[in-house]
């Protein structure tokens, strides 16, 4: 379905990423059922839910971990019926886990190197005999891992391991290493948990900020983080999107009053 | 003090060539936790590839320098069709592979390059250095086998900690989920991973055979011992394997040395007992836990 809304809040009319009508069934449970979302350029797209809604398997149908049994996903236009992980980085996309991720025996810099990758043009055998134009090219790949450190104000822990770090430091690292890819989409997947009050605000002000290079799509339970960063925002309760529109919109829509806002208010993670 | 210096430094070289082969089994059991048991035979398969081509008039050096990329091959080829499918599955499985391709290696190299003992040349002497009058005990193959075992091992240091390519295998292996999420193609490094191991099997075996016999049973002890040297060094930690190999080759020659070399094969047992009981990890192992 082609977007043509007149109104210009996003950049460029069309969207980046359209699922429609995804279907993922668990055996007899439906996880998600006929979900249909896009996010477009320059957006916050915020998914919440109470949990086992189909939030995370929403994510993982986004990036090629789960293939959907019906429906499709678009990423510009173009569908993507085997997508795999590894191609993921390649298209634009990013993603960070709940879990981190995090090498814990490499360095903070190496592990954000690795994110850089895409951006290798080396081939495979010059990177293997060492050739000199390997040998610049990954100069360059470790000059823009320190960048993205710097722009997260840790590179100061460079050479450190990531279990040396406290949790928040750690998360940044895990950002860091997504963002370093340059993509033009970024899948956050809880970026707010374990985080302080102040380490929140922090982190809205940095979704914000991205939004001037990339589209943002986040899983998140923290109510307030997502009334303040998102644009748009899907609400999906036992694997059906029930609602989607601006916070304020969702805020009042009746149907996730009564299945999520009504019980669960001040329920946050 | 002649018999000690000797004893030291036989114990030295056959421990760099206990070091090459434990490496081998370290790079593949760190990144995709399969004790490869196939390792001597591939050592002895492509050891053989040298040989065919040395009795055909090329020189030592051709023979060396095929008997490695052959290894490359091997390894990668190996993994690529036959242990892909026990990747990730459980660890018995991949046991009986490697135990099954053992059996495999040796009938075919049976077949092919017959059963007989066959000489192997060596590139440099195998007769003691004469310094002044008296004999040191440190062959010319003997340098030439601690230098290579050398320079393999700053080779792969260099490629691990200083290459990008280094730093994905290492992704790879230690989060292959997470790695093919930031575009790794992690089927390919496990590839590469196999190939470089089997390129450093490769090199022990044609050290074992310089200046002796070759049959396709012959580097099987090697298994023992470069299993032993590694689970020394903790199976995870490729210094560790070099360190592990190093000091069973000298324990082992001051037992030959000093005891009887009837009783070889029972001391690297004992040691590998020993260590098992009081530092299941390896002595340099960084891990604390493991999943019996």
């Amino acid at each position: 379905m082609p977007d043509t809304r007149p109104d210009a809040t996003a950049p460029s009319g069309s969207p980046l990423l359209a699922l429609e009508g995804v279907t993922v069934r668990f055996g007899g449970i439906m996880a998600l059922s006929e979900v249909g979302l896009d996010v477009g350029p320059g957006r916050v797209l915020g998914v919440i839910g109470p949990n086992g809604a189909g939030k995370t398997t929403l994510f993982n149908v986004a990036c090629g971990f789960q293939r959907p049994d019906e429906g499709t996903i678009t990423w510009k236009g173009e569908r993507l019926d085997r997508l795999r992980p590894h191609d993921l980085a390649g298209l634009g996309i990013a993603r960070t886990l709940q879990g981190l991720g995090l090498f814990e025996r490499m360095t903070v810099l190496d592990n954000v190197t690795v994110g850089a990758d895409r951006h290798g043009r080396a081939g495979f055998w010059s990177g293997l005999l060492a050739l000199p134009r390997s040998a610049r090219e990954e100069a360059a790949l470790r000059e823009r891992a320190m960048a993205a450190l710097e722009e997260l104000g840790i590179a100061h822990t460079a050479p450190r391991y990531p279990a040396s770090l406290p949790y928040a430091v750690r998360k940044k690292v895990a950002l860091a290493r997504a963002l370093v890819a340059e993509p033009e989409l970024v899948l956050l997947d809880e970026p707010a948990s374990g985080l302080s009050g102040e380490e929140m605000d922090e982190l809205a002000g940095l979704v914000r900020g991205l939004t001037s290079r990339m589209a943002v799509m986040l899983v998140e339970h923290h109510m307030d983080l997502v009334m303040t960063v998102c644009d748009d925002i899907a609400v999906l309760d036992f694997g059906r999107l029930i609602a989607r529109g601006s916070p304020d919109v969702v805020r009042e829509d009746p149907a996730v009053v009564a299945a999520y806002l009504g019980d669960d208010v001040g329920q946050e993670a | 003090m002649q018999q000690l210096t000797t004893t030291l430094l036989t114990g030295l070289t056959l421990g760099a060539v206990f070091s090459a082969f434990a490496l081998a089994l370290v790079m593949i059991w760190r990144s995709t936790r399969i004790v490869n048991f196939a390792q001597a035979p591939m050592a002895m398969v492509t050891t053989y590839v040298a040989l065919v081509l040395i009795d055909a008039g090329a020189s030592y050096w051709v023979g060396f320098v095929a008997a490695l990329l052959s290894g490359f091959v091997l390894g990668a080829v190996i993994e690529r069709v036959v242990v892909r499918h026990v990747e990730g599955k459980a660890e018995l499985n991949a046991v009986i592979l490697t135990l099954g391709l053992f059996i495999v290696l040796h009938a075919a190299a049976a077949l092919v390059f017959g059963s007989r003992f066959r000489s192997f040349p060596a590139p440099f002497g195998v007769r003691g250095l004469t310094v002044g009058d008296s004999t040191i005990p440190l062959t010319g193959f003997g340098i030439f086998t601690l230098v290579s075992v050398l320079v393999v091992m700053g080779l792969l240091v260099a490629l691990f900690r200083g290459t990008d390519i280094g730093l994905r295998m290492r992704a790879a292996a230690f989060g292959p989920e997470v790695a093919r999420l930031l575009g790794v193609k992690v089927g390919r490094m496990l590839t590469l991973g196999w190939a470089l191991a089997s390129v450093v099997g490769s090199l022990s075996g044609l050290l074992i055979a310089g200046g002796g016999l070759v049959h396709p049973g012959y580097m099987d002890s090697v298994v023992v011992y470069g299993f032993v040297a590694a689970v020394l060094g903790g199976l995870e930690s490729p210094g560790g394997a070099v360190v592990g190999g190093l000091s069973l080759g000298l324990t082992l020659s001051v037992v030959s040395g000093y005891v009887g070399s009837e009783v070889v094969p029972l001391a690297a047992l004992l040691v590998l007992v020993v260590v098992l009981l009081v530092r299941p990890g390896g002595l340099f192992s960084t891990v604390h836990e493991r999943r019996v």
